[in-house]
Order: C-alpha cells, then sequence, then structure tokens
C-alpha cells in the first residue's frame, strides 16, 4: 500500500494536503479504510465549524466498527466531500483522491508526519 | 510474536490477501476484500469458508447416546443415524455454557461441535459427565478441518468435486463422502440462512479441498469469506450467537429457545444436568415472560451495536442490543436485542441509544431474512 509522497500523514492516520491559499484538504489513508473495513456511515463537521487538532470532529462506523475522526489541525471547515456523504464507499474505493473528508483553513496543526515516517508506523519492519 | 493457532488453510489465506482477525485464538480470515461483496455473494451464488476453528468432539461406545442425554438438554438418542440437532449444554443451575451441533455418525458414535470459545469447556464438561457411562470421549479438534459451502450455487459446485447422493442429504443430515477424492464427513448445515454444505476433512487433504471447490466455483461466481460476512450472515438469517445472545447468565427459555430443552427423553428416568432449574425457568418464563428476544431495523444509517441500550420513545430504558450490523441484504441497520416483553410486539417504535443520541428503531419479527426455497 503507497502512501503518497506529497501528503503528510498522523498517527491518528488522517491524510492532509500542504495549504493551498490556506486551505488543506484532510481524509484518512488507505491503511486505516482497510483496517475499517466497508464504510457505511460517515458524520463530518460542518461548514464554518471551528475544529481543533488533535480532537475529534466525526465519525467512521464501518460493518464491524466505529472510529472517532480526529483533526489534524486547527481552524475553519470550508468545505465537505458531499459525495462521499452521498456514497460512503468512496473513502473504501479512492481513500487519497475522490474519497476526501472535508478543507479546513489551517490556523494551526498538530505533530505531522512524512510519508516516509507514516510507512515505518503502519509497516513496521 | 504470535502464539495464535494457524488452521491448516493458513498459507492459502494470505496469498489470498486476507485480513486476519484473532478470534478465540486462532489467526482467522476476518474477509479478502470487501465482507458486503463476501455477503452478497452468500445469498446469490456461493461463499467459501475456512470453520477449521470450530471444536470438534466424538463420543463414542454403546452409552454414547444415553451418555449425551444427560450431559445435554437435548434428546439426543432419539437422534437417527446420519442426522443432525441444535442443541445446548446447561450448567446445573440452567444457565447456558455453548450451543451445539449434534451429529450422529452411527448407532455408538456422535460428532458433537462447539463453538471455538468454548470447546476446551465443553470438551472438560463432557468428559465429566461421561463418568458412569461406558461412554469415551475424544477431543478431535485436530482430526479436523472445517470447510463450508453455502449460498444457492453450493449443490452445483460441490456436485462437481464429489459423486455423493447430494439430492439425497436433507437439511440437518450428514453422509461420509469423497470430495475431490479425499474422504470427509459431508454434512448438509451451516450459518448463514442459504442452503450449503459443511465439509469436515483430515487437515492434510484441507488445501486439497479448498482448491478443488474454488475450481469448481469458478464462473459460478464462489468467493472466499471471511468471518465478517459469517456474522452478519447469521445475525440476518436471526440465528444466535454464543457470547451475544446466549450466556450463562441465560437459560434457553430466556433466550426464547426453550424447544431445544427436551423435558420428555425417556432415558437416565428423564434425568439430566440442569432439569430442575430448567423447568423453573420454563414456569417463570410461562407466567412472567422475561425480556424477549427480538429484530430491530433503523431507518437510519447508524448501526446499533452489541451493549447499547435500548429505550422507549420517551427515553425510558427497557433492553439491550446483543448484536447489530449493516444488513448488506436489506441496506438498513438491523440488530438482535432482548427487550421487555411489553415493548416486544412486531411494529412497536422504540430507540436505541447510540453513544447519546436516540435513534428511532421498529420492532420486527425474526428472522430478518429467509430464503425463498
Amino acid at each position: 500500500m503507497s502512501n503518497p509522497q506529497h501528503l503528510q500523514y498522523t498517527k491518528e492516520h488522517e491524510w492532509l494536503t500542504a495549504a493551498e491559499d490556506g486551505v488543506s484538504t484532510i481524509g484518512i489513508t488507505a491503511h486505516a479504510a482497510d483496517a475499517l473495513g466497508d464504510i457505511v456511515y460517515v458524520q463530518l463537521p460542518a461548514v464554518g465549524d471551528t475544529v481543533t487538532a488533535g480532537e475529534t470532529c466525526g465519525e467512521l462506523e464501518s460493518t464491524k466498527s466505529v472510529s472517532d475522526l480526529y483533526s489534524p489541525v486547527t481552524g475553519e471547515v470550508t468545505e465537505v466531500n458531499q459525495d462521499v456523504l452521498d456514497d460512503n464507499s468512496l473513502v473504501n474505493s479512492a481513500p487519497f483522491e475522490g474519497g476526501w473528508l472535508f478543507k479546513v483553513r489551517v490556523e494551526a496543526t498538530d505533530e505531522l508526519l512524512s510519508a516516509a515516517d507514516y510507512d515505518a508506523l503502519t509497516n513496521p519492519a | 510474536m504470535s502464539s495464535l493457532r494457524l488452521t491448516a488453510l493458513d498459507a492459502l489465506h494470505r496469498a489470498l490477501g486476507a485480513t486476519m482477525t484473532d478470534f478465540a485464538g486462532w489467526d482467522m480470515p476476518l474477509r479478502y476484500g470487501s465482507e458486503r461483496e463476501e455477503h452478497l455473494a452468500v445469498r446469490t451464488k456461493a461463499g467459501l469458508f475456512d470453520l477449521s476453528h470450530m471444536g470438534e468432539i466424538t463420543v463414542t461406545g454403546p452409552q454414547a447416546g444415553e451418555m449425551l442425554d444427560h450431559a445435554l438438554v437435548g434428546f439426543v438418542s432419539a437422534l437417527g443415524e446420519l442426522r443432525a440437532r441444535y442443541t445446548m449444554i446447561c450448567a446445573e443451575d440452567g444457565g447456558i455454557l455453548d450451543d451445539l451441533i449434534v451429529y450422529r455418525l452411527r448407532e455408538d458414535a456422535f460428532l458433537v461441535v462447539a463453538n471455538a470459545s468454548n470447546a476446551q469447556l465443553v470438551l472438560d464438561e463432557l468428559i465429566a459427565r461421561a463418568k458412569g457411562y461406558n461412554a469415551v470421549v475424544t477431543d478431535d479438534r485436530d482430526t479436523y478441518s472445517l470447510i463450508a459451502v453455502q449460498g444457492p450455487e453450493s449443490t452445483a459446485i460441490l456436485a462437481d468435486t464429489t459423486e455423493a447422493d447430494l439430492p439425497g442429504l436433507k437439511y440437518y443430515a450428514i453422509l461420509p463422502a469423497q470430495v475431490a477424492g479425499r474422504d470427509v464427513l459431508l454434512a448438509r448445515t451451516g450459518y448463514t440462512g442459504e442452503d450449503g454444505f459443511e465439509i469436515f476433512c483430515n487437515p492434510g487433504d484441507a488445501a486439497h479441498v479448498w482448491t478443488a471447490l474454488t475450481e469448481a466455483g469458478t464462473g459460478r461466481g464462489l468467493v472466499p469469506c471471511g468471518l465478517s460476512c459469517r456474522d452478519t450472515l447469521r445475525l440476518e438469517a436471526g440465528m444466535p450467537l454464543y457470547g451475544h445472545e446466549l450466556s450463562t447468565e441465560l437459560t434457553p427459555f430466556d433466550a426464547g429457545l426453550g424447544r431445544v430443552v427436551r423435558f420428555d427423553k425417556t432415558t437416565n428416568e428423564g434425568a439430566f444436568i440442569g432439569r430442575r432449574a430448567l423447568e423453573q425457568a420454563a414456569a417463570a418464563a410461562e407466567a412472567n415472560p422475561p425480556r424477549v428476544l427480538v429484530g430491530l431495523v433503523s431507518e437510519g444509517k447508524r448501526v446499533p451495536r452489541a451493549e447499547y441500550t435500548v429505550v422507549t420513545t420517551d427515553g425510558e430504558p427497557i433492553g439491550r442490543i446483543t448484536s447489530g450490523a449493516p444488513s448488506p441484504t436489506l441496506g438498513k441497520p438491523i440488530a438482535i436485542a432482548y427487550v421487555d416483553a411489553a415493548h416486544a410486539a412486531p411494529g412497536t417504535t422504540v430507540a436505541v441509544d447510540v453513544r447519546g443520541k436516540h435513534e428511532p428503531v421498529q420492532v420486527v419479527a425474526l428472522p430478518f431474512y429467509k430464503r425463498a426455497r
């Protein structure tokens, strides 16, 4: 499973893009989506909500489990992925692309990992 | 680093890319790809399962039937040769120790299949309960691998690998047969709500049998299936799972399964372990119905899960969920719950406390799914 080099990662298995005009896109990694299995319910923060780095801001439910969604950054939510709310399976099928979850105008970030660090975390030698 | 037990099919599961899980000390396939796809394959085509974690115990001897009548709640000695029965083993206080399938292999030989999580306990209990009977209890957990083919295409698939009389093999019957040229015990049983077969084979033959079935299933929609879809399949079929719907805290009457307790047994002068407590439980259930096991269906997307509290629409606690999952067949979350009898009528609207929020659900009769015959 390859984690795109241009993204940054968290220990809670989220990814985010480098900020573009101050806004980062956030999703969960393929590793996380695979561990969850078929996702059947996605709860995201609302546009305009302020999310806080390291705190829960939503929920992902799969056949077998419920997982909290943690925000890797602090800031205001500018957009949520309506396609994912309509079709939860996008998170499984395209976690790094069409399965992105929400966008935030970033004020502060949590401790972030490079792709290499995240590879090491999820595939310990 | 892992001390998990591996089945004889472990290398095949890994080659298929299975996500594995610790199940009762066994490293078992949870799913190979999407558990939803696996579930739907069993409902519409066929699925192939490794169930080698199940605990096989053989009881033989002239008094094997009487011994099992004494040890279990069922009337085992009345079972015809090559037939099977769903039954339970209870404690003296009537609490359920495990639910079992018992196959009568011969006049004087029975195969008892216990849940993996309870197999050691059931074995120890049967050995203790056999004292004074001319019967021998044998631990056959390592004697058999267990492979299941389940789903509407299972007969056609199996027919490619065996000369056995499949149309003649009735539901809940078993037959010594050859599958893919190997000696097996072939049973028409399962835990999915579909037609299907369970194949007890020598662990050394398991990979050969699995591969032959995989080849026969090519073009018929057969897919390998993990324990995740096995759980949603049995849930839709309304079948109880030990540790969820069944426990030592409950008698068969509490679980709505009083029919498995056979007070009409004629062997051992009608005596069996747990009889006195179970008679009281039966009378209590008659006089004052306890909580009732019901189905719940949600119109929402959030899933009522095991241990969540069932409440009235006013928020009054009236029960608890024992199993819950998104139902691939119904396309809605479903759950099984113990609910106060006053709120257990099908059609009643109640709610489930899903992490603080009350999600409305409707009480329905079990099962959620019944195959067309």
